[in-house]
């Protein structure tokens, strides 16, 4: 029994699975969102945000030399680490801070893994005036200070969550617990495709922007619509992003890749679909979904040198379209998506996010085995200064 | 099977504690449990672990968490409850838990080895209305214990309610689970608008930890819910059963000639 405005599925997936204190909120939310979206004074406000503040469209860029060196298919980048703050997660974050000013709210948390949705959030949030409270995992913190500092700088409160693994999946917990407690004047700004109805719905059309601009970048550029379109999976708002603006057209083929961490056989990954004996249909967030888990449905620790793809779950979306094939998903461990970090920033003089850089990593596997007539897009997420120190440290493992 | 939830309230209000099966770990969890009941419990809320308790707060996530490092499965809980069934205690026990687990289990299979073992309804946080549909298909008789929140509005609860099996289950606050200083002065309100769409009984959970505020709920409601007073008084103690004889006891005599 649902009485949603939105389709609250994705096939089977989907839903809303959270106490009921926190239904009337995503009611709420949803009835703002379909009012906005129908409101011509809204998206003009969220466009003109996206051209005079975020930077968009963000570029296309040939990636000529790295293109020669893998000998086959033609590679384009669509390059949202140039978006304001480094990485596609503003467009969203934007988005949804608008609706918050809509509903009249004035506060806002979020969760954050790398720290580029908090980073996000922190920026939306100084932008519009709202306070901002964001929950990241200690860990995570450990391992991208640079966006810490950030939020910081942007006002926001950045508050350390030590409970379970201390990662995205426990800042989401606190995340909610906090949004549970104070949802009256609250908002729960969700950073990535997943959670309950309609954040999977909102995330994807607040990042249908980067599908959109692409299609028409690479109708301009190219002449003509990739044959692959490549993106990496955490939660999976970048992927279904840039796959919005190819999912009707047949003939173009998506890749999603998720985090490989030590390789599928050593269970250290965040490999949803790509781990048969970890990974079933579950509920967490609010969401039911491919989770990473155990016999008795605990969710499990996931492992990836990429905070923001080191999440036991991956978007209910994806997961139909895991389903119905009409997108294919795999994955590239820490140590190739390290390699392609390198080889990004020596050929095209672009320095990726880690996350990103699994995508580039199926592009190095794939390019050389298509012609030279074929085209690959490939979503560039993010930018990879905050992850510097995790480099450093990988690079001097390894030597 | 008889209606052991309807024979417990016969006698209002009643006392309602929370305690998680395997903390501090598995024989002293049923110790306790077997104690609260025997000793002025009047229906218990039996916790199920899950690794991410996203409506707790901080005791009993930290107890649930020593549950699982102990071991405790969907699987041994259910056998811990026949046991207590086995020791005697015949007031109604609820579990309470999350939705992923039962999945995990398979869901005919839990709602069918949770009635054998002596279970009589369910209590699923991250389960709303919308969600329910498919617990209920497999479910027969046992009642899934229904929520509403002060954030229900009105026509929400109305449709909540009209449904409701054995009885609802008020939120008092907005917020996770954990003791309040004080209650809520909306708390009357709240539980006459819920009145108003159900005769089922009312019981009211979240932010109450002592006698005195059980005593103050219990003049508006028709059960009082203690999980996290309950969790951390007996975890803490160095005889967890004793305390829980003790805390049942106390919390009975609070609630005795309110009705």
């Amino acid at each position: 029994m649902s009485t949603t405005l939105l389709p609250h599925k994705f096939g089977p997936y989907g839903g809303q699975f959270v106490p009921e204190t926190l239904m009337p909120a995503l009611i709420e939310l949803e009835r703002e969102f379909v009012s906005a979206r129908n409101a011509p004074a809204f998206n003009q406000e969220f466009d003109k945000l996206m051209a005079s503040f975020v930077g968009r469209p963000t570029p296309l860029t040939y990636a000529k030399r790295l293109s020669e060196k893998l000998g086959g298919a033609q590679i384009y980048l669509k390059r949202e680490d140039l978006a304001h703050t480094g990485a596609h997660k503003i467009n969203n974050a934007l988005g949804q801070a608008l609706l918050v000013k809509r509903m009249g709210k004035k506060r806002i948390v979020a969760e954050t893994g790398a720290g580029q949705h908090g980073v996000a959030s922190a920026t939306a949030a100084a932008l519009l005036g709202l306070e901002c409270v964001v929950y990241m995992g200690s860990v995570d913190i450990a391992r991208q200070e640079p966006n810490v500092f950030r939020m910081k700088l942007l006002g926001a409160e950045v508050r350390p969550v030590e409970s379970g693994t201390k990662t995205l999946k426990d800042a989401i917990n606190e995340a909610i617990r906090d949004w549970v407690t104070n949802v009256r004047d609250t908002h729960y700004l969700l950073g990535s495709a997943l959670g309950p109805h309609p954040y999977p719905t909102i995330v994807r059309e607040f990042q249908s922007v980067i599908g959109r601009e692409a299609r028409e970048q690479m109708l301009m550029d190219a002449g003509r619509l990739p044959d692959t379109v490549i993106a990496c999976v955490g939660g999976g708002s970048n992927a279904i992003g840039v796959f919005s603006g190819f999912v009707n057209d047949e003939a173009v083929e998506l890749i999603g890749v998720e985090a490989g961490g030590s390789g599928i056989a050593s269970g250290k990954h965040a490999a949803r679909f790509g781990d048969a004996t970890t990974a079933r249909v579950g509920v967490i967030h609010g969401t039911r979904t491919y989770v990473l888990q155990d016999d008795d449905g605990q969710i499990a620790e996931t492992h990836s040198v990429s905070a923001g793809l080191d999440y036991a779950a991956v978007g209910p979306e994806h997961a139909m379209l895991r389903d119905t094939e009409r997108a294919f998903y795999t994955s590239a461990t820490d140590e190739e998506a390290l390699s392609a970090f390198q080889t990004l920033c020596r050929t095209e003089g672009i320095i990726p996010a880690l996350e990103s850089s699994h995508a580039v990593a199926e592009v190095i596997k794939r390019a050389p085995t298509m012609r030279k007539d074929q085209v690959i897009l490939v979503n560039l997420s993010g930018r990879g200064d905050k992850d510097l120190n995790t480099v450093i440290k990988e690079m001097q493992k390894s030597e | 099977m008889k209606n052991r939830i309807d024979e417990a309230f016969k006698n209002k209000p009643i006392f309602m504690p929370y305690f998680p099966l395997g903390y501090p770990d598995l024989p002293t969890s049923i110790d306790v449990i077997e104690a609260l009941a025997k000793n002025g419990a009047d229906l218990i809320e039996v916790g199920l672990s899950f690794s991410d308790p996203l409506a707790d707060g901080p005791v009993i996530q930290q107890a649930t968490q020593i549950a699982l490092e102990k071991g405790i499965t969907v699987q041994k809980s259910l056998e811990a409850v026949k046991e207590l069934r086995a020791r005697g205690v015949d007031i109604p026990l609820i579990l309470m838990g999350y939705y992923n687990p039962m999945l995990a289990y398979g869901l005919e299979k839990f709602i069918n080895d949770a009635r054998d073992a002596g279970v009589d309804g369910f209590i699923i946080p991250d389960l709303p209305m919308e969600e329910a549909e498919e617990f209920q298909s497999m479910n027969g008789d046992m009642p899934l214990i229904q929520m509403l929140a002060p954030t229900s509005p009105d026509e929400r609860m109305e449709s909540i309610a009209r449904n409701a099996k054995g009885f609802i289950y008020l939120v008092s606050v907005t917020g996770v689970t954990g003791e309040r200083r004080e209650i809520s002065n909306d708390l009357e309100d709240l539980i006459n608008r819920v009145r108003a769409h159900t005769s089922a009984p009312v019981c009211v959970g979240f932010g109450i930890g002592t006698p005195e505020q059980a005593k103050q709920v219990g003049q508006l409601a028709d059960g009082v819910i203690v999980g996290s007073a309950c969790v951390k008084m007996i975890g803490s103690s160095q005889k967890p059963v004793e305390t829980a004889k003790q805390f049942a006891a106390e919390f009975r005599s609070a609630l005795s000639g309110l009705g």
